[in-house]
């Protein structure tokens, strides 16, 4: 019972935190619903007991991702009112095409069933939730996955690394920049300067100064 | 009434669907399109962890890490190149880039 309201909680939150994603006005109003559209994702992923990715899309979107959108939205300096413009043009395309993809999809999600033979081809059996709150000494959705994360899917694990480290850099690349007339110590110069460099001996006449 | 797996990817299939007309909406501005398609990337996962859990696999939530750290990788380097782009030009319309056509 609390399970289902808790469900329907976070799922109309999660929808209309989606719709106020593409309807606000200011971007930095899109990206705290981009926000609250991932908190309740989080809160479903926990109702279906994927304890360890909902916290991980806490973690990563929220902590990472959102905040990053969120300090480009706030770096550029753009009039985005004026991008709104055209939003009414494409409204009854827009409309029309996510209304027939969820006409699609629901039809889909209406006739599917389990197969038969689901149970037996699973690869690695997940606890549910109704498994770990009965058991709590089993195993839990954490450390099962850990199990065959680390394991099984070690490659898996190691190429997400690889795409991590090839954003980072492609990242940096693409933002770094060499500034001009920055006034910046140069530890070499400074060692390899010679004395004659460094002063300048001048004969002075008695009486004539230094012009 | 009890939530089954078709209550999840009804969510799912919604939240794509926001996801899809967001991109189709917002043409002119890309930082929503990118939003867009964030949601887009939640929505899929949103299914992963539904067939997951309840067809009783883990595979399932292997695969919806991947999901995770493309859609983390995307959004780093899409707004790496927005703020070059924004550099160059001084706005982001994305309507008059035609650099590469000419």
């Amino acid at each position: 019972m609390i399970a289902a309201a808790a469900f329907w909680i976070f799922a109309v939150l999660a929808v209309f935190s989606g719709f106020m994603v593409i309807a606000a006005k200011n971007p930095v109003h899109s990206v705290l619903f981009l926000i609250s559209a991932f908190i309740s994702a989080a809160g479903l992923f926990v109702l279906m007991g994927a304890e360890y990715l909902a916290m991980v899309l806490v973690v990563v979107y929220v902590g990472a991702v959102a905040v990053l959108f969120l300090f480009v939205v706030m770096m550029l300096d753009v009039d985005f009112v004026e991008m709104k413009q055209g939003f009414l043009q494409y409204m009854p395309y827009g409309l029309m095409i996510a209304g027939l993809i969820v006409v699609e999809l629901m039809m889909v999600v209406g006739v599917w069933a389990f197969p038969a033979d689901a149970e037996l081809a699973r690869a690695h059996p997940s606890p549910t939730a109704a498994q770990t709150v009965a058991d709590p000494n089993g195993p839990t959705n954490i450390e099962a996955l850990g199990l065959i994360l680390y394991t099984d899917y070690v490659h898996y694990f190691q190429i997400a690394g690889m795409v991590l480290l090839v954003a980072m850099i492609g990242a940096i690349i693409l933002t770094f920049r060499t500034r001009e007339g920055i006034k910046k110590q140069d530890a070499a110069k400074q060692i390899g300067r010679k004395r004659e460099e460094g002063y300048e001996l001048v004969d002075i006449k008695p009486g004539q100064g230094l012009s | 009434m009890d939530i089954g797996l078709g209550h999840y990817l009804s969510v799912a299939a919604i939240l794509f669907a926001i996801g899809m007309a967001g991109i189709f909406l917002n043409r002119k501005n890309v930082i929503v399109i990118l939003m867009s398609i964030e949601l887009m990337l939640l929505a899929v996962n949103i299914n992963f962890v539904a067939f997951s859990q309840f067809l009783g696999d883990l595979v399932g939530q292997v695969f919806a890490f991947m999901v995770l750290t493309v859609a983390a990788a995307e959004a780093a380097v899409g707004l790496a190149i927005l703020v070059a782009f924004f550099r160059n030009r001084g706005d982001i319309a994305v309507d008059d880039a035609s650099l590469m056509k000419n």
